[in-house]
C-alpha cells in the first residue's frame, strides 16, 4: 500500500485520538518507529495490522472506525488539501459524484503508483446512485460512506447514505439525494493559493 | 486547416447562448473590426470594462504571430495558433486561434488560458462553471495542487534522511577504510581515560613513513590497500581492551589500557614496526613502507590532559622522524630542549 495511504490513516489516529495512541498502535502492530514515510511502498499487512490494532484498542467496531476515517480525510483541517482537490470533480455533490468515474485516474496522474480503490458509480433514477467500492483495504466501502458524506455536507447537500457488502468482497455505497440546496455548503474557491 | 468558403461546407447557426457554453471564452467581431459578442467566461477575465462595441485591436494585443496588425492579416491567421493579451489583464496570456466568418461577416476568436491558467483563475476568481466540460483547464489546476502536495512530501523526506545522515556522519565512531575507530572515538576514550583516578596508561602516535611514494607510485588503489592492511596488523598486535584508531590519512593512535612499562612500549612498538615494514603485494606490486612512532605514558604526569599527552607523542615521533624515522621514541623532557645550534 502506497504511503500516501497509510500516512493519511496514520494523520487520522494521531488527529483524531493523540499521539499516546498512536505510539500503541506503532507498538502492537510492528510499524516503522518513525511511522509511515508517505512517498514509500508497504507490505498491505501492514495497513491492516494498523486498522486492526487501532479497532481493538479503541474498542470500536471496524465498519465505524472506517466511516470516522473517511469523514476525518475530508472533513478534517488537516486534510483541507484532499478536500480541495475533490471539489475539482464538480460545482455539485451531483457532478461531484458522478466525477468519481475520473477518480482513480486523475489521482494515478499525479501519484502513478497509487493504490486506488476500484469504483463502479451507476445512477439510478434522477436521484439515486450507486457505487461499488473494491480495494485491498476490506470494508473500504465504509470509508467511502464517511467520506460522500463529508462532501455532501460540503457542498451543503442533504442526502442519504448506507453500504452493502457485497458478494465478492466489493461494497456498494447507496446514495440517495433529497435535497441538494439543503444547506450553503463550504467555500470552495478554485484558484486559491493550494494548501 | 479547413478552408472556410468550401461549397461542401454548410453554414450552421448557433443562438449566442449555445456560444457561450460551447466557447465561453470566445470574441465575436463584426466587418470593421467592432467586437459584437464577449463569451460570458472572457467577460468575467475582463473585468468592469464591457468589449462590446470596441476596436477588435483595443482590446487584443497579438504577441504571436507578429502579423497581424490589420482585420485582414488577422483573418489570414485562420486555423493559426495565436499568442496574445488582453487590454486590462496584460499579465495573462492566451491562447487562441480565429475563424472568419462567411460573407465577409468579420470572425470568430476563441481562447483559452495560456500557461499562466493559475494566476488568471485565481485573480479573476474563476470557478468550475467558468469552464467547458471539454476545457483541460480544471484539471491543469488539479494536477498542479496535487503536484505541489507531492513534491512538498518529497522534500520533507529528502530533509529528514539528509538531516538522519548528518547526525550518523556525527556520530560515527569508526573509519570506513580501515574499520578502525577514528578520531572521534579516540578522543572520547582519551577523554575518559584520563578523567579516571590515577590514571595508567600508555598512548602511542603513529606515522606511517613512505606511504605517499606507494600512493604517487601505484595509485589510491594500492594506498587504500596498504592501509587495511597496517590496520590488521595493529589490530593483531594490541589487546582487544586498547584502542587503536586512525586520526589522520597515515597517521594512528594506540592507547594501552594499565601499562606504566617504557621498555612494554618499546618493545610493541618495535614489533609493530618491523611487521609493518614487511613488503604487501597489491597487483603482483610489492609496496614497502616503515613507520615512525613516539609515546608518553599517563603515570609520568601530576595532571595528564588529553592536549598535553597527545603534543608530547607528537614531539617523540618528530624526534624519530629527525633520527631518520623507521624507529620509536619515549617521550622525556630534554626532548622539549632547544636544538642546539649547529656547528
Amino acid at each position: 500500500m502506497h504511503g500516501l495511504v497509510n500516512r493519511a490513516l496514520q494523520g487520522f489516529l494521531v488527529d483524531t485520538y493523540g499521539s499516546d495512541l498512536w505510539r500503541d498502535v506503532v507498538a502492537d502492530a510492528n510499524l516503522p518507529a518513525e511511522g509511515f514515510e508517505s512517498m514509500m511502498h508497504y507490505d498491505d499487512a501492514l495497513t491492516d495490522a494498523t486498522i486492526t490494532v487501532a479497532v481493538t484498542a479503541l474498542k470500536k467496531d471496524r465498519q465505524t472506525f472506517l466511516e470516522d476515517l473517511g469523514t476525518y480525510l475530508l472533513a478534517h483541517k488537516n486534510q483541507e488539501g484532499l478536500r480541495r482537490l475533490m471539489r475539482f470533480g464538480g460545482e455539485t455533490f451531483f457532478e461531484f459524484l458522478i466525477s468519481l468515474d475520473d477518480l482513480s485516474g486523475r489521482a494515478q496522474l499525479a501519484v502513478p503508483d497509487l493504490d486506488m480503490p476500484a469504483l463502479e458509480i451507476r445512477q439510478k433514477g434522477l436521484s439515486r446512485f450507486e457505487i461499488r467500492v473494491k480495494w485491498s483495504i476490506k470494508g473500504a466501502g465504509f470509508v467511502f460512506l464517511g467520506a460522500l458524506r463529508a462532501m455532501a455536507d460540503d457542498y451543503g447537500t442533504l442526502a442519504i447514505f448506507d453500504v452493502e457488502a457485497g458478494d465478492d468482497g466489493s461494497d456498494l455505497v447507496v446514495i440517495e439525494l433529497l435535497d441538494t440546496a439543503f444547506a450553503e455548503g463550504k467555500s470552495f474557491s478554485l484558484g486559491a493559493q493550494p494548501i | 486547416m479547413t478552408r472556410i468558403f468550401d461549397p461542401k461546407d454548410r453554414v450552421i447557426g448557433l443562438s449566442g447562448s449555445a456560444l457561450d457554453v460551447v466557447m465561453p471564452m470566445h470574441l465575436w467581431f463584426g466587418p470593421g473590426g467592432q467586437i459584437i459578442r464577449v463569451g460570458p467566461t472572457l467577460a468575467k477575465i475582463a473585468g468592469d470594462q464591457d468589449l462590446r462595441g470596441r476596436d477588435l485591436f483595443d482590446v487584443i494585443h497579438l504577441r504571436r504571430p507578429r502579423a497581424g496588425k490589420t482585420l485582414a492579416q488577422i483573418l489570414s491567421l485562420q486555423g493559426a495558433r495565436l499568442s496574445l493579451t488582453i487590454t486590462g489583464c496584460e499579465n495573462a496570456q492566451f491562447r487562441g486561434v480565429v475563424v472568419a466568418m462567411p460573407a465577409g461577416a468579420g470572425g470568430l476568436i476563441n481562447l483559452s488560458l495560456g500557461v499562466s491558467f493559475a494566476k488568471t483563475v485565481e485573480e479573476r476568481g474563476l470557478t468550475l462553471k467558468d469552464f467547458s466540460p471539454c476545457d483541460q483547464t480544471v484539471d491543469l489546476l488539479y494536477l498542479r495542487e496535487a503536484n505541489l502536495a507531492i513534491t512538498r512530501e518529497s522534500r520533507n523526506l529528502t530533509e529528514r534522511l539528509q538531516a538522519a545522515k548528518l547526525s550518523a556522519e556525527k556520530q560515527a565512531q569508526t573509519d570506513v577504510l580501515t574499520g578502525l575507530q577514528n578520531r572521534r572515538a579516540m578522543d572520547e576514550a582519551l577523554k575518559t581515560m584520563v578523567d579516571q583516578p590515577n590514571p595508567r596508561f600508555g598512548l602511542m602516535h603513529l606515522d606511517l613513513d613512505f606511504f605517499k611514494e606507494v600512493n604517487d607510485t601505484f595509485g589510491h588503489a594500492a594506498g587504500d590497500h596498504v592501509l587495511a592492511h597496517v590496520a590488521d596488523i595493529l589490530r593483531a598486535e594490541v589487546r582487544k581492551t586498547d584502542i587503536v584508531a586512525r586520526v589522520g590519512g597515515d597517521e594512528f593512535v594506540l592507547l594501552f589500557r594499565d601499562c606504566d612499562d617504557p621498555d612494554l612500549l618499546d618493545t610493541i612498538a618495535n614489533r609493530l614496526i618491523a611487521r609493518l615494514e614487511v613488503p604487501t603485494q597489491f597487483d603482483g606490486k610489492a609496496c614497502q613502507i616503515s613507520a615512525s612512532a613516539g609515546s608518553v605514558l599517563s603515570s609520568k604526569y601530576d595532571n595528564p590532559t588529553p592536549d598535553k599527552l597527545l603534543n608530547d607523542a607528537d614531539v617523540a615521533l618528530y624526534t624519530s622522524k629527525n633520527r631518520g624515522r623507521a624507529q620509536h621514541t619515549l617521550f622525556h623532557d630534554e626532548l622539549m630542549l632547544p636544538v642546539p645550534a649547529a656547528r
